[in-house]
């Protein structure tokens, strides 16, 4: 049987050769996220800012014009609306109500709404809440991250770790700095996905170190330089095939899984392809700055 | 690596049986005996209802505590005739000053006995002190102590739950859940309920009701005008209509047994009638008789809902409410005074209600994408690795069979993330078979049997895999712990998945290659 192979056989390419360039590239575009991030900020959903989100879904195109010329006199302050998936499908957004109980300012709109189409959710976050979660969302990801620095430190050397974690770091700067630019809205749902990049990219960085620490036990002669790119290239057949299995499985989900989570499914998206870059170039290269130990056999017999 | 006892053939056999068994009630409905009924549970996002996530006030609850404080206080250094000025309320407590210094120590001693009289309490064997005592020239400070207020709010919570619970009975919805989460938060779920004002109507209200007489000796705007008398205070009803109320409760809604909604036989409009036990029936009995010709009134929460004139003395202990309520409004009251009050006010944190349309939508496009995807995966990895590509999909089917089998058995809540985990894993798993098919190209092309190939690739990639898994489960294991609702659905399906996908890709493909190799002893491999 004839199988297909993405990555040739003895494929050698020279990723190192690259690393000004790449390392240009991402040192730039985590310049660009932080600049997008101070300027524009993130969108942030109901989650994280509090408010009243509203789904309305009609049998026909709903008129967004109408629904805000009927919402006006309700006095809400900031107040967004926009289809969501189809015309005939429209996201209302409101802002946080003053009122202390923010539940009861909720009959008005919903009875305005129902003359436009079907509820067919509500959400609706108070300000303590909101406030916990954008705590709570930090606090997971710096867990997450300072948990993988020590597993990875454990298990390899401390170079390894460093790299990782800055490998990870890059990735999380990049994604966010890409929601700033494009103000895609970032929920709650976002950071499951940021933490999801982040065990995912480690994954990819995890099986590259592994060949790396494998043959740096193998060949203790070959410089650090050649054993590195010859360790991605090793590895490269299977970090394509695996972006591409979950890309296909993330794809299917962004175009068949609904709208309600597409904003995670897109955050993965971009994660995936991240994620495998900056593993193939960055956390592989990053090792070559930091310097490994080279004895390790000498170790092992003592 | 490639050989298997007899007997741990069995047991995987028998672990993937039983995951299979686990996951059929998921597809096949149908009740068979040795056939497990448990199915998936599914979120309230996919099912459809409203979630609400409750706080109950427990600053209310301190400053109640503190203001029946003072007022124990003030009785009990009357009683002993003790002057006293600036006896008021704190933040956190109470204080006043005695004036005359040779009473200072009888002061005190009388505000300690109020400690521990009413802390008897064996239960809380740590701290059993309901506040502390300082004393600095003649001015007292009472500091309610933090243990034992948190022993308060712990209660309340818990007879809050308990009475959220009796109201949501009253309006007869199916298999709501109501847990404590935190100190003093509630999370309420009712499935299938698509509008919860008349929910969040029930619970916005804390119904404590009392009936009092009206102070008749002068009016409302005289008492505004001149002085309020400090047996009497001002209250008013919906409409903003103000009443002279005295202070003085003649019945609570404690003593209450039932209360039911109903129609006026002459009006014919709504009320609420209710019945008091003994001793309420009797307390009113009493007040009633006294007053006849005399207008009481009746006040939920703070407000006058009627203020009836007494015609005659009420002596069965039973009456009727005339607010001039619409059906609903007399129902939810009925409701509320069977229930009870809510010891503290709560507060809706969060609420997120999703109607049942949207949840089927979900549960179909979840399936739609989850059967796409994974029919992508399936044919990229027979194009990649041919008869290997077949194994690991044996493999990955198997895995989401394990996925739905475990979730059933742990009564786990499948939201719409959790199929994007599902989906996700679908991505990943095939990530184990692929490590250990480029294992095996590798070592085969570098000469190896395929026999030796195959062995070697197993057990070199199992360092790998075994790293590459435990750092994703990492970041999904903290998505559980610190991730709520839906993204733990997510984590919880990640985290499944990542473990059941360690078996399936490194064990049961490598039974099912072992055997193959011995059985048909290739001497290539097509990989």
């Amino acid at each position: 049987m004839k199988t297909l192979k993405l990555v040739k056989k003895n494929t050698k390419i020279e990723f190192l050769k690259l690393r000004k360039l790449t390392t240009i590239f991402s040192i730039i575009l985590c310049f660009l996220s932080f600049i997008f991030f101070l300027v524009f900020n993130l969108n942030f959903g109901i989650d994280f800012k509090g408010g009243t989100l509203i789904e309305v879904k009609s049998s026909s195109k709903i008129n967004i014009g109408k629904v805000r010329e009927s919402l006006s006199n309700l006095d809400l302050g900031d107040l967004q609306i926009q289809n969501f998936g189809s015309d005939s499908n429209i996201l209302v957004r409101v802002e946080a109500q003053k009122a202390q109980n923010n539940s009861t300012s909720l009959g008005p709109i919903t009875n305005e709404l129902k003359s436009f189409g079907v509820i067919q959710r509500v959400e609706v976050v108070g300000p303590k809440i909101s406030s916990e979660l954008i705590q709570k969302g930090i606090t997971a990801i710096i867990a997450a991250v300072s948990l993988m620095l020590f597993y990875i430190w454990l298990r390899f050397e401390w170079q390894f770790s460093l790299g990782a974690v800055l490998a990870l770091m890059h990735d999380v700067i990049i994604t966010i700095g890409i929601f700033s630019f494009f103000q895609i809205e970032f929920n709650l749902s976002i950071i499951a996905a940021l933490l999801t990049i982040i065990g995912y990219s480690m994954n990819d960085t995890v099986v590259v170190y592994d060949r790396i620490r494998e043959n740096l036990r193998k060949y203790k002669k070959l410089d650090l330089y050649e054993l590195i790119n010859n360790s991605i290239n090793q590895t490269l057949s299977r970090t394509v095939l695996t972006s591409l299995t979950t890309l296909i499985a993330l794809f299917s989900l962004y175009l068949l899984g609904g709208e309600v989570i597409k904003g995670f499914t897109l955050a993965m998206i971009i994660g995936v392809f991240i994620g495998t870059y900056s593993s193939t170039f960055i956390a592989s290269q990053l090792l070559l700055y930091l310097g490994v130990k080279r004895d390790w056999s000498k170790n092992n017999n003592n | 690596m490639l050989y298997f006892s007899s007997s741990k053939k069995i047991l995987l056999l028998a672990i993937c049986l039983l995951g299979f068994f686990l996951a059929l009630p998921n597809f096949w409905n149908i009740s068979l005996p040795f056939i497990p009924k448990q199915t998936i549970n599914l979120g309230l996002d996919l099912r459809g209802g409203s979630y609400l996530l409750l706080e109950v006030d427990t600053n209310s609850i301190k400053k109640d505590k503190a203001q029946s404080l003072v007022e124990d206080i003030r009785s009990s250094l009357r009683k002993d005739k003790i002057k006293y000025i600036g006896l008021r309320v704190l933040p956190d407590g109470a204080e006043v000053k005695i004036q005359n210094n040779s009473k200072i120590t009888d002061a005190k001693n009388i505000i300690e006995s109020l400690n521990n009289s009413t802390s008897a309490n064996i239960f809380n064997s740590r701290n059993s002190d309901e506040f502390s005592l300082d004393e600095e020239e003649g001015i007292f400070k009472v500091t309610l102590n933090e243990n034992s207020l948190n022993e308060k709010y712990r209660l309340a919570v818990s007879q809050s739950i308990e009475i959220i619970r009796r109201r949501i009975d009253g309006l007869g919805v199916t298999e709501p859940s109501i847990q404590r989460q935190g100190n003093n938060r509630i999370l309420l779920e009712v499935p299938g309920l698509d509008d919860p004002q008349r929910l969040k109507d029930l619970l916005g209200q804390t119904a404590k009701l009392n009936f009092r007489m009206v102070d008749t000796s002068i009016s409302v705007g005289e008492a505004v005008r001149t002085r309020v008398p400090s047996r009497a205070e001002i209250i008013s009803d919906s409409e903003g209509f103000e009443y002279l109320v005295m202070k003085k409760v003649l019945v609570s809604g404690e003593r209450l047994v039932d209360a039911q909604a109903s129609f006026d036989a002459t009006t014919n409009s709504p009320v609420v009638n209710f019945r008091f036990d003994t001793v309420g029936g009797k307390y009113f009995a009493k007040a009633t008789s006294g007053n006849v010709g005399k207008p009481f009134a009746i006040i939920l929460d703070n407000e006058v809902i009627s203020a009836p004139v007494i015609r005659s003395p009420i002596l069965g202990g039973s009456g009727q409410i005339e607010g001039g309520f619409s059906v609903e409004e007399a129902n939810n009251l009925a409701i509320l005074l069977r229930a009870g009050a809510l010891p503290a006010p709560l507060e809706i944190l969060e609420e997120k209600t999703i109607g049942p349309g949207l949840g089927e939508d979900s549960i179909q496009s979840g399936k739609l994408a989850t059967i796409v995807g994974l029919i992508g995966v399936l044919i990229f990895i027979i194009l990649s690795y041919g008869r290997f590509g077949i194994y690991a999909n044996f493999a990955l089917i198997l895995n989401i069979i394990m996925i739905i089998g475990i979730l059933s058995l742990l009564q786990a809540t499948l939201t719409l993330p959790g199929i994007a985990g599902i989906v996700l894993t679908i991505g990943m798993a095939v990530d184990s078979n692929v490590i250990i098919f480029e294992r095996i190209r590798d070592e085969y092309f570098n000469g190896k049997s395929p026999f030796a190939a195959v062995e070697s690739g197993y057990s070199k990639s199992f360092g790998t895999i075994l790293d590459a898994n435990i750092t994703t489960l990492i970041a999904s294991l903290v998505l559980f712990f610190l991730g709520t609702g839906p993204v733990k659905g997510f984590a919880v399906t990640l985290s499944i998945g990542i473990v059941t996908s360690v078996f399936t890709a490194f064990i049961v493909t490598r039974l099912i290659i072992s055997i193959w190799l011995l059985k048909s002893k290739p001497n290539e491999l097509s990989i």
